[in-house]
């Protein structure tokens, strides 16, 4: 892989880490430029966070070389710790301390002097929403709350890079959006972003570009409007019925072999094809067994196809990895 | 002058978050209290016996709340992640783990003052000698804080940090010549005595009290801080070996 330094704020090459006998990151290398909103997608288990620990200076690779704005990480860990904010996937701050203090703790630990962190913890709390419980002990915040402090708290020293690992993990669908906004918010005014998800949609959002890693090794990385165009070769309908059979899908794929078929939840199908969709002998179809058919329209390709055909873990993965850490929409 | 402000604000923070919490205040407070009034009822003798329980009970003041305290914060702060803050702080490790050591000395030292001022009021303090007390509770204070923070590194829960302070603590108190001399130990046990860094600070601290020291207090100090030194060396080393994995 080609990697261009000089426009770099992330680079990586053949970067590696063993647990004992677990390969947790595999040969992986990849290249982030400034600017830029990267996701690094994949499933539980798969190394991204044994990859951000490594690029933060967390954890020591076994072998390969990280750049971070230049700075080689290995020669000069503390040098590139100076140019990033993290935000890891557990809200960490200081339980004993209100939400002002913390923020003004962690401006401290990047050597801000006692006026700037305070003006600067006071705008990060109005931005966040969080002025009024500015008082209150992070031990007393919601979960939502703290999630938005971490980040501020990531972000106080205005980094040049940002590190998020999974930053709406476990939050209402409210406050999830809240924070997807802020992160849209930031990237647009200069900071390069580094994120890793395991919620599709929201790496589909926000990311420019994206790196899928499975089993500890990076098996694509592109921009977000390529990977889109693969699957924009395909004809998508979606079908919105009345009522659905639990057979309809074998029903459908015997008279119409060359279309896919798939149920899914909500009385929905999904028809897919190598040529267009032709809609009317299907729903005539349909409404012969019994089934009205009340919508249908085109579906848009989404990055969990995608995610699917590259890395051959089906979606119902990450949906239930999902589910098991709470919704997070 | 930015690792200073860092520096700074950790040994503040946990200051207040930790070290003058009215627990940890009434801790500091009764522990020396309890242990003046053991040994004094113990040894049964009159006011002028306080001079002779004064180092033993200064050395153990330091220490019990300053290796646990230590252990005990590092631990907690490892467990709910915070600790990654500071490990992710752009100040050099060295720097970092000197101001989380720094508010566990200072509470060793104030720990240390308590059964001096009961003594101040209970007997005539002039003929301790200031200029050797002082550095000896400071060093003791700094040995103990290393010690914890040497226990820290070693376990990943907070009553294992209390455990294994424990397994040092307990047979300091006995082995390091607090209240029985070293020299009426079984022999068997003098070299395990001379291999604890409380040996020396308490010796220090009998010779400026009652001008009891069995070594000199050159010897005493360089061999406290070979100590000091040793032991920040091996945590820091095995932090970086066990924590920055």
């Amino acid at each position: 892989m080609r990697i261009i330094i000089n426009d770099s704020a992330i680079s990586v090459s053949g970067l590696s880490k063993k647990f004992g006998d677990v390969t947790a990151v595999d040969s992986v290398s990849f290249m982030v430029r400034r600017g830029e909103f990267f996701g690094f997608l994949g499933p539980n288990g798969a190394g991204k966070t044994t990859t951000i620990n490594m690029l933060t200076g967390l954890a020591r690779p076994d072998s390969g070389t990280i750049r971070i704005g230049g700075v080689d990480c290995s020669a000069n860990p503390k040098a590139a710790q100076r140019l990033i904010g993290v935000v890891p996937d557990e809200s960490n701050l200081y339980p004993e301390l209100n939400g002002f203090d913390n923020l003004c703790f962690c401006a401290a630990l990047y050597g801000m002097g006692k006026g700037e962190r305070r003006a600067r913890a006071r705008e990060l709390l109005d931005l966040f929403g969080l002025s009024e419980v500015a008082e209150r002990k992070f031990d007393g915040y919601s979960k939502g709350m703290k999630r938005k402090l971490t980040i501020a708290a990531g972000i106080i020293h205005s980094p040049e890079i940002l590190f998020l690992d999974e930053p709406t993990t476990g939050i209402d669908v409210a406050a999830a959006r809240q924070i997807r906004q802020m992160l849209a918010t930031l990237h647009s005014r200069g900071t390069t972003v580094f994120l890793t998800t395991h919620y599709i949609e929201e790496a589909e959002r926000l990311c420019g570009r994206i790196a899928f890693i499975v089993e500890g090794r990076i098996v694509r990385v592109d921009e977000m409007k390529n990977l889109v165009q693969l699957e924009m070769k395909k004809h998508k309908m979606m079908l919105s019925l009345s009522n659905a059979r639990q057979d309809l899908s074998e029903l459908l794929s015997s008279e119409f072999p060359n279309l896919d078929f798939e149920l899914l939840p909500g009385n929905l199908i999904r028809v897919e094809s190598a040529e267009p969709v032709k809609i009317g002998p299907l729903v005539r179809f349909l409404e012969d067994h019994g089934v009205e058919v009340s919508e249908a329209r085109k579906a848009a390709p989404s990055l969990e196809d995608i995610f699917v055909r590259i890395t051959g873990i089906e979606a119902d993965a990450m949906h239930k990895e999902k589910e098991k850490r709470g919704d997070g929409g | 002058m930015k690792g200073w402000i860092t520096f700074w604000n950790i040994l503040l923070k946990d200051m207040r978050a930790y070290y003058l919490k009215p627990p940890n205040i009434s801790w500091g407070l009764i522990f020396p209290f309890a242990w003046t009034g053991m040994f004094f009822i113990k040894s049964g003798g009159g006011l002028e016996n306080i001079l002779n329980l004064l180092p033993g009970v200064v050395a153990v003041s330091i220490l019990f709340g300053t290796t646990s305290m230590l252990a005990v914060t590092i631990t907690f702060e490892k467990k709910n992640r915070s600790f990654e803050r500071l490990l992710l702080s752009p100040i050099p490790l060295e720097l970092l783990m000197l101001a989380k050591t720094s508010g566990a000395v200072l509470f060793g030292i104030a720990n240390a003052f308590v059964p001096v001022v009961i003594a101040a009021f209970l007997t005539d303090l002039s003929g301790v000698a200031w200029g050797a007390f002082i550095p000896a509770v400071v060093l003791i204070a700094i040995v103990s804080a290393f010690l914890g923070l040497f226990i820290a590194v070693a376990v990943s829960e907070v009553f294992e940090a209390q455990t294994f302070s424990n397994f040092f603590r307990f047979p300091m108190i006995f082995l390091c010549g607090l209240f029985f001399p070293i020299a009426k130990l079984p022999v068997f046990l003098v070299p395990l005595s001379y291999a604890m860094p409380l040996t020396y600070g308490a010796d220090i601290l009998h010779g400026a009290v009652n001008a009891r020291n069995t070594m000199s207090f050159t010897q005493d100090f360089l061999i406290l801080m070979v100590f000091c030194i040793g032991l920040f060396v091996v945590s820091l080393r095995n932090i970086k070996r066990r924590w920055i994995l």
